[in-house]
């Protein structure tokens, strides 16, 4: 066992690097700090063994032993529905909610970063134990794990790394205006605000932006609520809303402009900085839930043409 | 999960006298403008409501 002990610790430090690596505490405070943190680790740090000793057990002919792998596959998947569970649980207490898709999203993006560990001690050990079969010294052995285990953890984030807003489409200032008790921006009517004084705080305090996608597929994935509800949420959370549970009114909603598929939203911050909010849009992830490709249909093609 | 507005109305606030009250959604009479703004402000304070106008007098609380 003490021949395996190198490639066995070697690729146990990679894969945990990884995840430390793809781990990040943000504005989203997602995963949670510590609790979420730890158990997080916990986790990668599992998969990372599992990950590291799937090559010296097929070695010692102990094939029983890859099977681990498909209850570690198992295993990570219950990650998916543990994230999915836990925000689902926290959602009512969300003063702008983070929507179903978005949850999703989350969720799947730990299972992946657990998978992406799998593979980075896998790949590290195959990389340690082939340079040990063409007889390469043992530093060699680890220098060529450590690389291939890097090369792989970053490609692996860039594959993993969502889109942003601001890749598929323009996001521009608009103008709050009232039709009646209508609210509307840049023209779309948003909702009915029955109070006088609700709809004099939106035009004094209110500021609003209108999404401009630049093609069908950007027009599609803006038009999906989960999409729009993370906005949304985003941008709630980064700039701070005046609104409380019994101010319903406040509430931002993003509407789409049937015409030409833009979204508008507005809503009442704290502070009423227009580029601020246009700043916090750009920067939301586009959602793989969300995501629509209708340009790569025949149909989506020649629609977009006519239009 | 659904967005946007979708549930019943729960109370009606109005000046017109001619509105009935059916025994589902209460109605709250009001004689002026400003009683009518008034009392919709407490009744959706008190339910969490959002309060709705038609534009014909009437205001109508809708718990979303």
């Amino acid at each position: 066992m003490i021949e395996f002990g190198i490639p066995i610790i070697v690729s146990l430090f990679m894969g945990l690097f990884a995840r430390i690596y793809m781990i990040r505490i943000d504005q989203r405070q997602y995963p949670s700090y510590p609790q979420g943190l730890i158990s997080h680790l916990t986790l990668g740090l599992i998969a990372s063994f599992l990950g590291s000793v799937a090559v010296p057990s097929l070695i010692n002919k102990e094939f029983g032993a890859v099977t681990f792998l498909a209850l570690a596959a198992q295993q990570f998947r219950d990650v998916r529905s543990m994230e999915r569970q836990s925000l689902d649980n926290i959602e009512p207490t969300e003063l702008v909610s983070r929507g179903m898709a978005y949850i999703e999203d989350i969720a799947k993006a730990f299972e992946a970063r657990n998978y992406m560990v799998i593979i980075t001690a896998l790949i590290t050990s195959c990389a340690i134990f082939s340079t040990k079969y063409m007889n390469f010294n043992i530093y060699i052995q680890v220098i060529s794990g450590i690389l291939s285990g890097s090369i792989i953890a970053i490609i692996l984030k860039g594959l993993l790394r969502r889109q942003l807003i601001m890749e598929i489409a323009n996001v521009n200032e608009a103008k709050i205006d009232f039709d009646g008790p209508i609210l509307k921006v840049n023209g779309v009517s948003i909702m009915n605000i029955g109070l006088k004084e609700s709809r004099e705080i939106y035009l004094k305090y209110g500021i609003a932006i209108e999404i401009v996608p630049n093609d069908s597929n950007a027009r599609a994935t803006l038009g999906n609520i989960g999409q729009r509800q993370a906005i949304v949420h985003n941008a709630a959370i980064q700039l701070g809303l005046k609104k409380d549970v019994d101010t319903p009114d406040f509430t931002p909603i993003a509407r789409r402009n049937l015409e030409n598929g833009n979204i508008v939203m507005a809503m009442v911050p704290m502070v009423s900085d227009t580029q601020l909010l246009v700043e916090s849009v750009k920067t939301t992830p586009v959602l793989e839930t969300s995501k629509r490709k209708p340009l790569q249909s025949k149909v989506g093609y020649k629609a977009s043409k006519e239009e | 999960m659904d967005y946007g507005i979708k549930d019943s109305i729960i109370a009606i606030i109005t000046t017109d006298r001619s509105m009935i009250s059916t025994t589902t959604v209460p109605v709250f009479y009001a004689s002026t403008e400003e009683e009518k703004e008034r009392v919709a402000l407490l009744v959706s304070k008190v339910t969490t409501g959002m309060v709705h106008d038609l534009e014909n007098g009437s205001y109508v609380i809708v718990k979303h």
